[in-house]
């Protein structure tokens, strides 16, 4: 079990954490504002097909960049048209967003690059440093921008939410929005404020996921978004905790991960798991009570 | 339009008016969604450089124009029809299982582990049913579990659901990885031939060469006992007071808990029922990984039948059309083209269906 205490098996982590990071604190912020969000699947997956096109096309990553956070936001968009705009269902509504995504970058794979497994390389978003060994994977780690970024959205994310006008009345919205019209906040445009930033957060997920692998892969997101949604729930609807969440479900693929084909005698499909039972657990109340926002998941008519 | 006095206690005005408005939207909000998918699929054709003429006469001829290709659509609307019930019973009692995918799973995998080891030479009364009701206990189980926590603790079955999906593929892939599959592959031994569903070509030997089976007729007549079941007995009737309204379900003494419960086990063992007809019917053992998003298509179906037992059949058959179409269509235009059809319908679907509803009311159409 040695190799769990290394350095890089913490590097390892982390990395493997940052879309589980980014996409659940979208998720918060959807959800906080009462939009449910299963489209982070299909958020993650579409941003990470726009930033390689974009990036492909454009041959910076900085234009991929700006193209996977419009493909974010866009399919957040198309979230918060049909669940606080036209009052659809949200869960729904994100089942069928989750699906266009998944055709979609498929056939757009297919049309631009004719294949149906993947894109060619483009550039990626790159550390400021690099270095060798374990110390020079912790400094790649740590002058990367997007991890920087990340670090930096988990603290801003808890502040917006909890410290400012903003998230007081998001929060508000999402626990009775019928209140929180009649005190004169416009419940609608703040519903879509939250589930555009889910985009934003979520788009910049699917750019790191990309972006890593320099190049798109047929359905690379491969239920993170599901895992994300899971954290979310598993942090009680904070940032700071669904980020914690994110960690654990995140040291838990690490390990699995580590323990393929090793014959540990843990079947690695019990830590692939982990995170969904957790949620389970969760919800079900045995580890004191998630309450999820009070207005979550319904729409507002007025 | 003059309206009859009304004779009834209850308001009858705005029950009617709303009953109407319904009504219509049932059937004006398909009709839309059509559209826009046509619409929708037009513009992808057109971006693909092919013409969206021809490719649509390539669909209809690689699915309804021949018999091969009708037996093709048949065979892919029966999991559709029984994803599709497991969808729509539950969303009658106010539940939303999204976990069909996951039912399905510990269905097959259950249907194609009892079938093969079952003894040779089983005669098919006993391997039938004891193959397929393995499947059905299953996904009851998968099913219930979620129902009876949201019963009972309050749970949402939303998420339950969902992270069961995750939960059954780990299992699966578990037991098939870990002893159960043969040497070298990813899916089980082969079911006893008594477990076997012929297939249809053996009634119809025009259907040749298709994979439909007799588990089309069975999820056929899985829908007709769910319609039963729900508009014909007093359990379907408790189903749907507790989907009108939670209040009135406990205020006439409808236990909520045990109604959810059991739908949603119903719903899991129609779900497992999948396992019948692909495990059964057509590859005749189970292989991991077999689902790819059947459960989920389920929801689109239930949404485009509006959760009626009937309506949903015509909407696998077209979720099946599609489908097979998309194969039809594979060498000119890629086949994701129906996923993103399938998608935009749905979407379609549950937009228009608010959108015409409030048009009927603002314009009066639906008095």
């Amino acid at each position: 079990m040695s190799e769990l205490l290394t350095l890089a098996f913490v590097v390892q982590i982390v990395r493997i954490s940052v879309p589980y990071v980014l996409a659940a604190l979208g998720g918060t912020f959807s959800e906080r504002g009462g939009v449910t969000n299963i489209a982070l699947e299909g958020i993650l997956l579409a941003s990470a097909f726009l930033f390689v096109l974009g990036s492909y096309l454009g041959g910076h990553a900085a234009v991929g960049l700006v193209c996977g956070l419009a493909g974010g936001v866009g399919t957040a968009a198309l979230l918060g048209a049909m669940a606080v705009t036209w009052r659809a269902d949200p869960i729904v509504s994100g089942v069928a967003i989750n699906l266009l995504a998944l055709g979609g970058t498929k056939f757009f794979l297919k049309l631009v690059w004719d294949s149906s497994s993947n894109s060619s390389r483009v550039a990626a978003i790159e550390p400021l440093a690099r270095g060798e060994g374990d110390l020079g994977a912790l400094l790649e780690l740590a002058t990367h921008p997007l991890i920087v970024a990340t670090a930096l959205l988990v603290g801003g994310s808890t502040l917006l939410l909890f410290r400012t006008r903003f998230g007081l009345r998001l929060r508000a919205c999402g626990e009775h929005p019928a209140a929180a019209a009649s005190l004169g906040i416009a419940v609608r445009r703040i519903r879509w404020t939250g589930v555009l930033l889910s985009g934003l957060l979520g788009g910049l997920g699917g750019v790191w996921l990309a972006s890593n692998q320099h190049q798109f892969t047929d359905n690379m997101s491969n239920g993170r978004g599901y895992i994300a949604l899971a954290a979310v729930i598993f942090g009680r609807w904070h940032p700071a905790y669904a980020a914690l969440a994110c960690l654990l479900f995140g040291t838990a693929e690490a390990v699995q991960i580590l323990l393929q084909g090793q014959g540990h005698g843990v079947p690695t499909q019990l830590l692939q798991a982990l995170p969904y039972l957790l949620t389970i657990v969760t919800v079900v109340g045995f580890m004191g009570r998630a309450r999820p926002p009070a207005a979550l998941g319904k729409p507002f008519e007025g | 339009m003059s309206q009859p006095a009304p004779t009834s206690v209850l308001p009858p005005r705005l029950f009617r008016g709303r009953l109407s408005v319904e009504a219509q939207t049932a059937l004006l909000a398909p009709v839309l969604a059509l559209l826009v998918a046509v619409l929708a699929a037009n513009l992808l054709v057109l971006a693909y450089g092919e013409s969206p003429a021809a490719i649509l006469g390539l669909l209809l001829a690689g699915t309804w124009g021949s018999a091969y290709g009708i037996g093709q659509v048949l065979f892919k609307a029966t999991p559709l029809i029984l994803t599709g019930i497991a969808v729509a019973l539950p969303f009658r009692a106010g539940l939303f299982n999204i976990g069909a995918e996951g039912q399905a799973v510990v269905g097959a995998l259950a249907t194609g582990v009892v079938g093969a080891s079952l003894p040779a030479g089983t005669p098919w009364p006993v391997a039938i049913p004891l193959a397929a009701g393995a499947g059905f206990g299953a996904g009851a189980l998968w099913g219930g579990l979620p129902g009876w926590l949201r019963g009972r603790f309050g749970a949402h079955e939303v998420i339950l659901t969902i992270m069961l999906n995750f939960v059954a593929l780990a299992l699966a892939n578990y037991v098939t990885v870990s002893g159960f599959a043969l040497p070298e592959t990813l899916h089980g031994p082969p079911i006893v031939g008594g477990a076997e569903l012929s297939r249809l070509s053996r009634f119809f030997p025009a259907l040749h060469g298709s994979a439909a089976s007799t588990a089309f007729f069975g999820a056929l007549g899985v829908a007709l006992l769910s319609w039963w079941l729900l508009f014909r007995t007093v359990f379907g009737y408790e189903v749907r007071v507790l989907g009108g309204s939670l209040a009135a379900a406990v205020g006439s003494g409808i236990p909520p808990a045990r109604i959810m419960t059991l739908v949603m086990a119903i719903a899991g063992g129609c779900a497992g029922l999948v396992g019948t007809s692909s495990v059964q019917g057509y590859k005749h053992y189970y292989e991991d990984g077999f689902s790819g998003g059947i459960g989920f298509m389920g929801i689109a179906v239930a949404l485009l039948g509006r959760n009626h037992p009937l309506g949903l059949i015509l909407a696998a058959l077209l979720f099946g059309t599609l489908s097979q179409g998309g194969l039809a269509i594979n060498a000119r235009v890629p086949k994701e083209l129906v996923e993103i059809l399938q998608a935009v319908i749905i979407l379609a679907v549950i937009a228009s269906s608010q959108e015409v509803a409030r048009v009927l009311r603002r314009t009066g159409g639906g008095r």
